[in-house]
């Protein structure tokens, strides 16, 4: 088979990604960080770092715990603030051949809708992913993304401001992720993001103090990826809308197992941490494995799990 | 701190020798695919340890010494941990998974100047590079070394090439007896700069000492990183102009942009 006939590119909304393989927000800074180690324009997206209304200067260190085969996150949204991403950082980064996604969060719905109309009025960020999911802030984030009336109030309000695509980013933190799901999709969401951080803990012993300065956190790596597995399967079951399915996924074949649950298009988080590299590794990986089980298009994969 | 720019990159690495110093202390060395020479004191590098569950993200380790013509970096490690303990059993014929180099370095005084240099434990790491780049500039330089006792008082004859070696231990088994910030040395005030890297509590007391003699002082802090990149923002301090990025904004600061009281 011939490598330049394979199909990699798939469709969120009205919007084409080169392939699916994006890097998650909260991980890839907003690209220049990780210009050293690969071309930015060969990924399918970037979801650059959760954006407020507001600066916000983020939680006391540490903010951060190492667990097995993961890590806690405290880091509480430290951003500029929209202006300043209008400002100075979009300027660096508008000419990424990539779909750039600004992830965008707050405390209240108005500062939900006044980020997300500022990010309207940038004609090279296609897209934003409604952040209703942060585990690490006390007021907002993921209090929105855990019942289905307050999900579909941010939704439905984001939604009548925002007119290119939007894909809402759920939280793992609840019982029934699926309704959730079904909820912002009845309000427009073009695609869902699943999962974000699972909220968890880590204590010293010797210190008998916790890890964090919050106490709790958010915890990713591989050690969540069965989880996240099972969530993005359960939500492919539920909606009709796309799906960016991400937790742990450290190489080519947690990329297409996510595929596989449901995902059109996979986000490399935790991973880019470990290996700047690794979001140019899975694309090769995801080459090989179409060739090697004579995949011509992508497509073909999601949601392709066989039945037992 | 110097802002140059030197291309990171992320790979395996040959490692040449594994040189155990004592029961806590080794040194890797590590040859570079590339040049190495505009790697910069206060410079340091993520290592990936493999084959654990605990050890999950890379371990910073400073940049103890480089060979530009042999594309060798030496990487002073003391074992702490599973990650560090792991590290101390590679041998020389293996390779390790590195980025590098990370971070800004120390500010260079110019030919002339008299600088000190003060390490606590393991914090000698970045400064015998330090020492070496000072002393070929033509700077006066001295170098106060401390530590518990005499075990965690290692390679004084690597400083003593560079400058005048002071020590303290607090049992007094090598040099003066008592805290490294109370040695005699800290009692000077004709230094131009204060360099510092230890513990914590110690680097305080040092920028105390430092602002008291109205000396510039810099300090290499070494909190919890996750990426080493300024990516995560796990590893930030407060300063004042709000939390940075102890790996991508430091490790090195200038103590008087540092908020430590916050």
């Amino acid at each position: 088979m011939n490598t330049s006939k394979l199909k990699l590119a798939v469709k969120i909304g009205n919007l084409e990604f080169k392939n699916p393989v994006m890097t998650a927000s909260g991980t890839f800074g907003y690209g220049p960080e990780f210009e050293d180690f690969i071309d930015i324009n060969r990924l399918g997206g970037i979801v650059v770092k959760g954006t407020t209304l507001n600066a916000r200067e983020g939680n006391n260190y540490p903010r951060m715990a190492e667990t097995p085969s993961g890590m806690l996150n405290a880091v509480g949204l430290q951003n500029k603030g929209v202006d300043v991403f209008c400002n100075e950082i979009y300027p660096r980064i508008q000419d990424y051949k990539t779909n750039i996604f600004v992830n965008v969060s707050g405390s209240t719905v108005e500062e939900y809708v006044k980020t997300a109309e500022r990010i309207n009025e940038l004609e090279h960020i296609p897209g934003i992913e409604l952040n209703i999911s942060c585990p690490n802030v006390k007021e907002g984030g993921m209090a929105f993304g855990t019942s289905c009336p307050s999900a579909v109030a941010v939704t439905h309000a984001v939604r009548q401001v925002y007119k290119k695509t939007m894909v809402v980013k759920l939280s793992p933190n609840v019982t029934n992720i699926a309704d959730i799901a079904k909820a912002v999709e009845a309000v427009g969401a073009d695609g869902i993001s699943l999962i974000n951080t699972l909220l968890a803990m880590a204590i010293n012993a010797e210190t008998r103090r916790a890890v964090l300065s919050t106490t709790t956190g958010g915890l990713s790596g591989p050690a969540i990826k069965p989880i996240a597995l099972r969530m993005v399967w359960q939500v492919a079951q539920a909606v009709k809308i796309p799906i960016m399915g991400m937790g742990g996924i450290m190489n080519s074949t947690d990329a297409i197992e996510f595929m596989l649950a449901g995902a059109t298009a996979i986000q490399i988080g935790t991973a880019n941490f470990i290996d700047p590299s690794v979001s140019m590794k899975v694309i090769d990986g995801i080459e090989d494995y179409m060739k090697r089980h004579h995949i011509q298009d992508i497509n073909s994969l999601i949601g392709g799990m066989l039945q037992q | 701190m110097t802002t140059t720019y030197a291309k990171k990159h992320v790979n395996l690495l040959n490692i040449i020798e594994n040189k155990k110093i004592n029961t806590q202390y080794f040194i890797l060395k590590v040859q570079a695919p590339h040049d190495i020479s505009n790697l910069l004191p206060g410079q340091f590098v993520n290592i990936l340890v493999a084959d654990t569950r605990h050890a999950f993200l890379r371990r910073p380790i400073s940049i103890y010494d480089i060979h530009p013509q042999e594309r060798t970096i030496d990487l002073l490690i003391q074992v702490v941990g599973e990650g560090t303990h792991l590290l101390s059993k590679l041998k020389a014929g293996e390779q390790v998974d590195i980025l590098y180099p990370l971070g800004k370095s120390f500010s260079l005084l110019e030919s002339g100047k008299i600088a000190l240099l003060v390490g606590g434990g393991v914090g000698i790491a970045p400064l015998l590079f330090l020492a070496k780049k000072l002393y070929r500039k033509g700077v006066d330089v001295h170098i106060l070394l401390g530590g518990k006792g005499s075990n965690n008082i290692i390679e004084t004859k690597n400083f003593e090439k560079y400058g005048k070696v002071y020590i303290a231990t607090e049992d007094g088994s090598q040099g003066e007896r008592g805290l490294l910030t109370q040695h005699s040395i800290l009692r000077k005030s004709d230094f131009d700069m204060i360099y510092s890297c230890g513990p914590d509590a110690m680097m305080r007391a040092v920028a105390n000492i430092a602002a008291k003699h109205t000396i510039e002082c810099e300090v290499s802090l070494e909190n919890m990183m996750a990426c080493g990149i300024g990516s995560c923002l796990c590893c930030v301090t407060p300063t004042k102009s709000g939390h940075q990025c102890v790996c991508s904004d430091g490790p090195v600061f200038n103590t008087k942009t540092l908020e430590w009281n916050k």
